[in-house]
């Protein structure tokens, strides 16, 4: 999820080599970092950064099911995707919020959101044009976040840390539930299994590019692990998932789209994993750099969502300004 | 908020069930208490986190400084005497 913030991220800090080896010291011994404590730059532009992609990842995450509500095939599995989509708004409001602390307004985040200047998680260019797709997105995409932001419940920074405890807590359901569709389609008709199959294939690699380059590649990563806002590499969390995800295919009776997965003992230390296919890093690029197919779409989506609610703020702040007034002048007639 | 056009923050405070203070669980932007106080029931208390909610403009709260930690809270540190450990009761009194 939050990987793909990184990428560019500039985490130089202008504060002498005392303040930084203090500042360091603090985060060695694992001392939560509070909003108006001391802290490098370099430390505040990185968490910026990365709450806010991973905030407005939360937002415009709520675009591919959105496009599911109303054709969901049960009453149970609409109430479901409801309840989903409801907590994906929910989980952007809490990561707007810790941003804010760090002295962001959300005006300026909403601004460069829909200025293409910040980025959110690539996954979610992807359309979902079937059913099996809300199966695969709450299996994968969730899993996948949720692997990404266990980690983050420990990070530094306490009001990120505190908002992830809340998010993890509320997305163990989104996973399940993405689990029961594709249960119920591969266990049901050939189609169906098809589709379970079909979405599976198109959902696998970019699951997989989630956790971002390889560790080789992914140069902000050394200084977000010394601070502690990160505790795994983006390799790491990716071979974790990978090991996790594999048998729950195999339960589905589903095929992993990698000719090259292979189960290796010897990986993990001797405890075994899984090796796997190369990544086609050629169209993680294109889609980071807005050449998905659902780029355009989403950030038009959200500039609509903006642009007509305007006259809902204006009304709704034109009113509390009438009634806090309204309210003056009747306490000063009163007096 | 010096913004005359920004929507305001709020602090909010769950209390989980009676018996229990109301404790900060995080913020949110509304233009006025009554809405902050629908959207802080809507954001924070989707699954049975709380009993009674509290909202405080954010801009009203007055916080100290941690950069002065050490003068406002290292005292209380050093003054052993304000605890009961500091003072010698001989064994055969018993519990106090």
């Amino acid at each position: 999820m939050y990987s793909q913030g990184l990428i560019g991220a500039d985490s130089s800090s202008e504060e002498t080599p005392e303040f930084l080896a203090e500042f360091q010291k603090r985060i060695d011994r694992e001392e939560k970092i509070e909003p108006n404590d001391p802290m490098p730059s370099g430390y505040r532009k990185t968490l910026v950064r990365q709450i806010g992609q991973h905030a407005h990842s939360e937002i415009v995450g709520m675009l591919p099911e959105g496009n599911w509500i109303t054709r969901a095939p049960t009453l149970r599995r609409k109430i479901a995707l409801l309840a989903k989509v409801q907590d994906e708004g929910g989980h952007g409001l809490y990561l707007y919020s810790a941003a804010e602390t760090l002295g962001v307004s959300r005006k300026q985040m909403t601004e460069e959101l829909l200025s293409g200047k910040a980025k959110y998680s690539s996954i979610f260019n992807y359309p979902t044009p079937t059913w099996a797709d809300m199966g695969a997105i709450g299996w994968l995409v969730d899993g996948a976040a949720i692997m990404n932001q266990i980690p983050l419940c420990r990070c530094s920074y306490g009001p990120y840390a505190r908002a992830m405890v809340r998010v993890c807590k509320e997305e163990s359901f989104h996973q399940r539930q993405g689990y029961e569709i594709m249960i119920s389609l591969a266990h049901g008709s050939p189609e169906q299994k098809e589709m379970a199959q079909d979405a599976l294939n198109r959902w696998w690699w970019p699951s997989i590019m989630m956790f971002g380059p390889h560790d080789s590649d992914s140069t902000n990563s050394d200084q977000s692990m010394a601070w502690k806002i990160k505790r795994f590499s983006n390799d790491e969390l990716r071979q974790k998932f990978i090991d996790a995800t594999i048998p729950q295919a195999e339960y589905l009776g589903l095929t992993v789209p990698d000719p090259d997965l292979k189960w290796n003992p010897e990986k993990n230390d001797g405890k075994g994993g899984y090796d796997f296919g190369a990544i086609d890093w050629d169209e993680f690029w294109t889609v980071v750099k807005g050449g998905g197919k659902m780029n355009v779409d989403r950030i038009t989506a959200r500039q609509k969502a903006w642009d007509d609610g305007e006259w809902v703020r204006d009304a709704a702040l034109a009113h509390a300004k009438k009634q806090t007034a309204k309210k003056a002048s009747a306490t000063l007639a009163a007096e | 908020m010096s913004d005359q056009n920004e929507i305001p923050l709020w602090e909010v405070f769950i209390r989980p069930r009676n018996g229990l203070s109301h404790r900060h669980c995080g913020s949110l932007h509304a233009v006025d208490a009554t809405m902050a106080l629908n959207a802080a029931r809507d954001v924070y208390t989707r699954r049975g986190e709380g009993q009674s909610i509290w909202i405080v403009p954010s801009a009203d709260i007055t916080a100290s400084d941690p950069q002065e930690k050490d003068a406002n809270f290292e005292p209380s540190e050093s003054k052993i005497y304000r605890h009961p450990t500091f003072y010698e009761v001989p064994e055969e009194v018993g519990h106090m």
